[in-house]
């Protein structure tokens, strides 16, 4: 049993925090979510030359290979530091690709920069159900035609391919019948609308009309996209629940030095014994937290589904649960300056907010973890 | 990062596991996972069966007697007690005033009580809290003035789990009231055969005579029963609540608990349905579930900080906090689950008297009184607020 990350993890890590400290510094990222495209060329570039977008690639494909563990790391450091890059839509995208196997050079542009992705899996009625899919998608041609609309697309429009779900079969809520897709974004047929996110992040609608790509464009079998949408959507939470950690612990310690340093009646407001409990359970609810999120990243990938599920999604409700907390109670006991836009903490907490809404809220988790195998059969 | 025991550690389980199998007597058994009241007679049984194995001192030295196991191979030897449902071992002897006889105590004493407390010659309890010095346990008044080659106590502890059995009594007394409250304290320990000590039950929620009043009247103390320095008490208390937390949060008997809890909701019917299928019941139950899964990955954790030689720290404090709030959950979620049969209260059988409940729901009748019980666990051993008041100074440096 070791809980300790390793040299290179730590060395990550302290690459990441050293480079958010001199050039992605609160007022640098004001400039970017102000920008026409909400994301910068520069931070991208630094994220590559750091070794960010090679680290969960395939060797083969020019990447490092890196666990979930590894990304556990690196994303704990996007949480702290507010990035609003494409780098998690990305990743995430990847991950379809590393599951459905082939498509080699789209990982290796991946992993070199070029290339940034994004996942199109939601649809206007289906919440967070990534199987409530009503796009389409018929042979045609030796390929596939696809229709339909794919709401909150994170960074659509900053990605290059698109990763789409969409049905080939099946009825609306079917796990079988899904087909995934990757599908440039300059493809003819489809259109974007871009908009902001309250999290200061980009999303899109993205609407596919009659578009056309080949046989070579479907990730894994035609119809059974299932277990490749839901492995990786088990990935992309894992990352998530790590991102969430690295905020809570960026909340934790602004709210700590706050208290240390906020005067009223002649003391610092961290001395009144209401607030040192209040903080007392953030410290309590992050390191809970904490527990869970390393328990994802390590099963995040784990051959037993039944396993990943439920461990992954037990992760998702429990940091939901902390999330709320530690956001809450910072703005709290920031007082008036917690519920200004100016602090980093007001945008730690409006980013953890919008973690719960992605990839599947506490309810959402909660009942899956229910609906596992295991969970009624007690001893 | 690895979750994974070692294959020894691996091996440790196993002959853990074989061990209990073989040993653990099926009557004990049935009382503990039926949450029946055990008697002095039930635990100092499986304590002398622990001891003929020379494990009762998991987290002895080996010098001492003790199994010199790593904090990992305790963990494990915790959890697979608490799945077999062993009874406690009480923890007053072997893992309070034992460490501090070790670490304070001199030659004589270690050479006379620590075999004792091994063998379960002696039944040990606790003279910490008084009725006036709860959470503010430094301004305790039982006194101990100094005759010749006696100390004389005068006062009253209160509080003292199962002091009714008792043998020998670990306290804190005064022996000073000059100075700052903290350091007019001693630590004595005294035989609870000495004339001038009465206890007196106190009753609590469930009815039961877990906890008493001990008065001391004049009782003359020999000072070769004195720990260490005079007035240097406090220091020693401080060290053995370093050692009462182990194992505090008990995720073990969390984990049975909870299967325990599943059980009852799979037989409890509700819209003629297993009660675990209803979504506002189930959604509890994963929500607590999932609280354990957290609290265990923290445990370990601690538990390899611990390994890593720097000690378990005020990080002990969050796990009493959590773990105690985990078991209360338990309860609560129990006595939901069995609904009306919650009322129905039978102390005999919950004795062993007889072997039915008198409303003939077994598995439900002693959950009421369980409830009532665990309430104790988030004020006793410095309560859930004194916990995080040491959070605050200690980690958060508030």
């Amino acid at each position: 049993m070791d809980f300790t990350y390793t040299e290179e993890q730590t060395q990550f890590s302290d690459a990441l925090r050293r480079w958010v400290e001199k050039d992605y510094t609160f007022e640098q990222r004001k400039a970017i979510v102000t920008s026409d495209t909400g994301v910068s060329a520069k931070a991208w570039s630094t994220l590559t030359e750091l070794g960010m977008t090679a680290l969960p690639i395939p060797e083969a494909q020019g990447g490092f290979a890196g666990s979930a563990v590894d990304m556990l790391v690196v994303m704990q450091e996007i949480g702290r530091g507010l990035i609003i890059e494409p780098y998690f839509a990305t990743v995430f995208g990847a991950e379809f690709l590393k599951l459905a196997g082939g498509h080699a050079p789209l990982l290796e542009q991946v992993a070199n920069g070029q290339l940034k992705l994004a996942c199109a899996l939601g649809e206007k009625q289906s919440r967070h159900d990534l199987t409530d899919i009503v796009s389409k998608a018929s042979a045609n041609g030796g390929g596939f035609l696809i229709n339909g609309t794919k709401t909150v697309v994170l960074h659509g429009a900053q990605a290059g391919q698109l990763i789409v779900s969409t049905r080939t079969g099946g009825a609306q809520r079917d796990t079988a019948g899904i087909s995934l897709f990757v599908v440039p974004a300059d493809a003819v047929g489809v259109s974007v609308r871009e908009y902001r996110t309250i999290d200061s992040q980009r999303a899109a609608d993205i609407t596919f009309t009659n578009v056309q790509v080949p046989a070579a464009a479907l990730l894994g079998k035609a119809g059974a996209g299932f277990e490749i949408l839901d492995a990786a959507a088990d990935y992309g939470t894992a990352l998530l629940c790590a991102e969430a950690i690295g905020a809570m612990e960026a909340l934790n310690a602004a709210t700590l030095e706050y208290l240390k340093t906020r005067q009223q009646f002649g003391v610092p407001i961290g001395k009144f014994q209401a607030l040192q409990h209040r903080m007392a359970d953030m410290f309590m609810q992050l390191e809970q937290a904490r527990s869970m999120a390393t328990l994802a990243a390590v099963k995040a990938n784990s051959s037993d589904a039944t396993e990943r599920r439920r461990t992954v999604s037990a992760a998702k409700a429990r940091i939901g649960q902390a999330m709320k907390y530690v956001g809450q109670q910072a703005v709290q006991l920031h007082g008036g300056m917690g519920v200004t836009n100016e602090l980093p903490a007001a945008h730690h907490f409006k980013r953890l907010t919008m973690i719960e809404l992605t990839l599947g809220d506490t309810d959402h988790h909660l009942a899956r973890f229910v609906a596992q195998p295991g969970f009624k059969n007690a001893a | 990062m690895d979750l994974n025991y070692t294959a020894d550690d691996l091996a440790f389980r196993d002959t853990a596991r074989t061990y209990l199998q073989a040993n653990l007597p099926a009557d004990l058994q049935q009382k503990v996972l039926n949450h029946k009241r055990l008697s002095k007679e039930d635990f100092v049984r499986w304590h002398k069966i622990l001891a003929k194995q020379g494990w009762v001192g998991s987290g002895w030295p080996v010098e001492y007697g003790g199994t010199g196991w790593s904090a990992v191979q305790r963990h494990i030897w915790e959890e697979e007690c608490a799945i077999a449902g062993t009874p406690t071992i009480m923890p007053f002897g072997v893992n309070m005033v034992a460490p501090v006889i070790m670490a304070f105590g001199n030659e004589a004493q270690k050479k006379h009580y620590l075999p004792r407390i091994l063998s379960c010659d002696d039944w040990w309890c606790q003279g910490y809290s008084e009725p006036g010095s709860g959470s503010d346990l430094a301004s305790l008044k039982c006194r101990a003035d100094r005759e010749g080659d006696f100390y004389i106590v005068n006062g009253q502890k209160t509080w003292t789990t199962l002091g009714q059995h008792a043998d020998m009594i670990f306290c804190l007394v005064r022996t000073d009231s000059g100075g700052r409250k903290q350091e007019g304290i001693s630590f004595l320990l005294i035989d609870m055969h000495t004339p001038g000590i009465t206890v007196r039950p106190i009753i609590m929620l469930d009815e039961d005579h877990e906890v008493n009043e001990v008065w001391f009247d004049n009782v003359k103390v020999p000072v070769q029963n004195l720990i260490g320095e005079e007035n240097k008490g406090w220091t020693y208390a401080k060290y053995l609540l370093g050692h009462e937390r182990t194992n505090i949060a008990a995720v073990g008997r969390a984990k049975r608990e909870l299967e325990f809890l599943k059980r009852i909701a799979l037989q409890q019917q509700k819209n003629g349905m297993p009660l675990l299928e209803d979504a506002l019941f189930s959604a509890k139950v994963a929500t607590l579930e999932i609280e354990i899964m957290a609290l265990e990955v923290t445990v370990l954790r601690v538990i390899s900080m611990d390994n890593a030689k720097r000690g378990p720290g005020p990080e002990a404090s969050m796990l009493k906090v959590k773990g105690t709030e985990v078991q209360q959950a338990l309860t609560e979620l129990m006595v939901e689950a069995v609904g009306p049969y919650g009322l129905p209260f039978d102390p005999d059988f919950l004795h062993g008297g007889q072997e039915h409940s008198a409303a003939n729901d077994d598995d439900a009748a002693p959950l009421a009184s369980y409830y009532f019980n665990f309430r104790k666990t988030s004020i006793y051993g410095g309560s859930n607020e004194i916990q995080k008041n040491i959070i605050t100074q200690m980690i958060l440096g508030l």
